[in-house]
């Protein structure tokens, strides 16, 4: 089978957000795979562990995501491909980014593509279904588990806590929820091998693109950070006063009940 | 410049869902005084399309079907890209649900237009629409604005303000035949789990539960806090990790963003991949045994105590206070 993730580098779940000359600051941030991302690749090698093929992790981003896709290798995956978009795209959106993977795949005869449902920085959620449209291929977002059988698939959803069993067949793209599975931590043994394993760079040129093709339909204008919340007012006296001051003042002051 | 609007009204056993009157509003906004139109999807609908007008739409489209009884992207895409080829719309506005996530992208990428997703306002300045959206799970903010093409958001449930429902406001609901084409996906079950009681996204109230719940016993007293005040029960990752509840309840930078009108917090430390889920609530408080605990920082209210003693006495008081007001 063949298998592809997509996987987007972010940054890691414990960084502080601070923000200088009116963009998010990276400097000396820790980036991670996306976490929904590493369900995608734990999902992947073991649909391939079970059905036999090959997992290729995608990335559209710059050098530096590199790292992602050794850890992603070091999981398991078998190759990975860096769609280097430093020097052709400065301001990309989800309409760039989905054009270009789509292109890419558009003749890899994938059979089976997997997604996180979003990425924890942009959280748009957009990119892996916009994919699946632009190959004409069906997706399901939000899934909690997978089962393949020759070509049909069954797959849980999750729909806003309650589940759906949705059935389908490959050629398919599915996007993972947290839940789907437990995602390994890459072995030494792993790692090294994962040195050796193919990742291949790519730029737009390699993919017949112009940035006029993949050109942003919309922009960011400006970026801030919420405003800083003052401390609150922790109750004291007996317990009893204090649960019926914070009623009286949710009731009175706060006015959301 | 005035704009035609597109809002999808979404459904959910058979009513109208509030992201729906929310997403009237925005896109009475992005129209700008021009016409906004409600779009139902669905097996007998057509009478949800009154209340639409109601909230503020001009006039209805209703595509109905077999095929359409329950939501599938396949089905749901035909049926309002049939409704867009026919109005060519400048706007389309949906609410950011489950189906909303699902459905956006694939119209899109038909579309080949931008869509600016989760956003929690829209405003119109200097000729643009601009939306601002949370991003990096709300620990910052963006303002985006679409540069070429259809202006299409998606918008966060409670956030954006319905207009008050004018019951004297008429429009037309017209529908529209579509034949729908093979579905892809089918679905074959829906396990109802969360949706016993109020739904999270949506709730106003939210009773949070975390590793200080101690077992999936110690959720009951939350439960039933959360019924007095009609609101939803929700929980931090360690409580999901330690098997106390199911990942669906999962609030933070993985699960679920919420921003209700009111979040209690018990029995959680407020790690920052919580609060990156609810420190956007109106009103936060805080119920934990330490008085160093990090979810004191973001809260407006505090009570340092164990919340098996607090939450109950709590429901009492609320309890009270529904039987006095």
């Amino acid at each position: 089978m063949n298998i592809y993730v997509l996987l987007k580098r972010t940054f890691d779940t414990e960084e502080k957000i601070t923000i200088s000359g009116g963009k998010i600051n990276e400097d000396g941030a820790e980036f991670i795979i996306n976490p929904y991302d590493e369900y995608a690749v734990e999902e992947a090698i073991q649909v391939r562990d079970s059905n036999g093929g090959e997992v290729t992790v995608i990335s559209v981003g710059t050098e530096e995501a590199e790292k992602q896709l050794r850890t992603a290798l070091a999981m398991g995956a078998d190759k990975a491909v860096l769609i280097n978009t430093e020097d052709d795209v400065e301001n990309g959106d989800q309409f760039t980014t989905s054009k270009i993977i789509a292109e890419y795949l558009k003749d890899k005869e994938a059979d089976l593509i997997i997604g996180g449902n979003v990425a924890i920085d942009g959280g748009s959620g957009q990119v892996g279904p916009r994919v699946a449209e632009l190959l004409n291929i069906p997706y399901v977002t939000t899934i909690t588990k997978l089962e393949i059988d020759g070509t049909n698939v069954t797959v849980t959803r999750d729909v806003e806590g309650d589940s759906e069993v949705i059935e389908t067949s490959l050629p398919l793209l599915v996007t993972a929820q947290q839940g789907l599975n437990e995602p390994r931590y890459p072995s030494l043994p792993g790692i090294m091998k994962a040195k050796k394993k193919p990742l291949d760079e790519l730029e737009l040129d390699d993919l017949d693109l112009e940035e006029d093709d993949v050109e942003a339909k919309t922009k960011t204008i400006e970026i801030y950070l919420p405003p800083k919340k003052e401390a609150g007012k922790v109750l004291s006296g007996e317990l009893n006063d204090q649960v019926k001051e914070l009623v009286h003042l949710l009731h009175t002051e706060a006015k959301v009940v | 410049m005035t704009r035609k609007v597109l809002v999808l009204g979404e459904t959910r056993d058979g009513s109208l869902r509030n992201v729906s009157f929310e997403a009237i509003a925005a896109a009475k906004t992005v129209a700008d005084g021009g016409e906004v139109i409600g779009v139902l999807i669905g097996e007998n609908v057509s009478a949800l399309g009154t209340e639409l007008v109601q909230y503020g739409a001009d006039r209805v489209v209703v595509v109905e079907g077999e095929k359409l009884k329950q939501y599938t992207s396949d089905g749901y895409a035909q049926a309002l890209l049939a409704v867009i080829e026919k109005e060519s719309p400048e706007g389309l506005v949906l609410g950011h649900t489950s189906q909303g996530k699902d459905l956006s992208p694939r119209i899109a990428a038909k579309l080949s237009s931008g869509l600016i997703s989760d956003t929690t306002a829209v405003e119109v300045a200097g000729g643009n629409v601009v939306f601002t959206r949370p991003i990096y799970s709300g620990k910052a903010f963006e303002k985006k604005i679409v540069t070429d093409g259809l202006i299409f958001a998606t918008v966060r449930p409670n956030n954006i303000a319905p207009l008050a429902k004018d019951e004297s406001r008429s429009g037309e609901v017209a529908s529209l035949s579509v034949e729908i084409k093979d579905l892809r996906a089918i679905i074959k079950e829906v396990v109802r789990k969360a949706s016993e009681g109020v739904d999270l996204s949506e709730a106003k109230v939210v009773i949070s539960g975390g590793r200080g719940v101690k077992s999936a016993e110690g959720f009951e007293p939350l439960k039933e806090l959360a019924n007095v005040l009609g609101g939803a029960v929700g929980a931090s990752r360690g409580a999901c990790d330690a098997d106390y509840c199911d990942y669906s309840l999962q609030i933070g930078q993985t699960g679920k963003v919420v921003t209700p009108d009111l979040y209690i917090a018990c029995g959680i430390s407020g790690a920052i991949q919580h609060l990156a889920g609810m420190s956007n609530s109106k009103v936060i408080v805080a119920i934990n045994k330490d008085p160093e605990a990090n979810i004191f920082k973001v809260a407006d209210y505090g009570i340092v105590g164990d919340l098996f003693e607090v939450v109950p006495l709590l429901t009492e008081e609320f309890k009270k206070l529904k039987v006095h007001s």
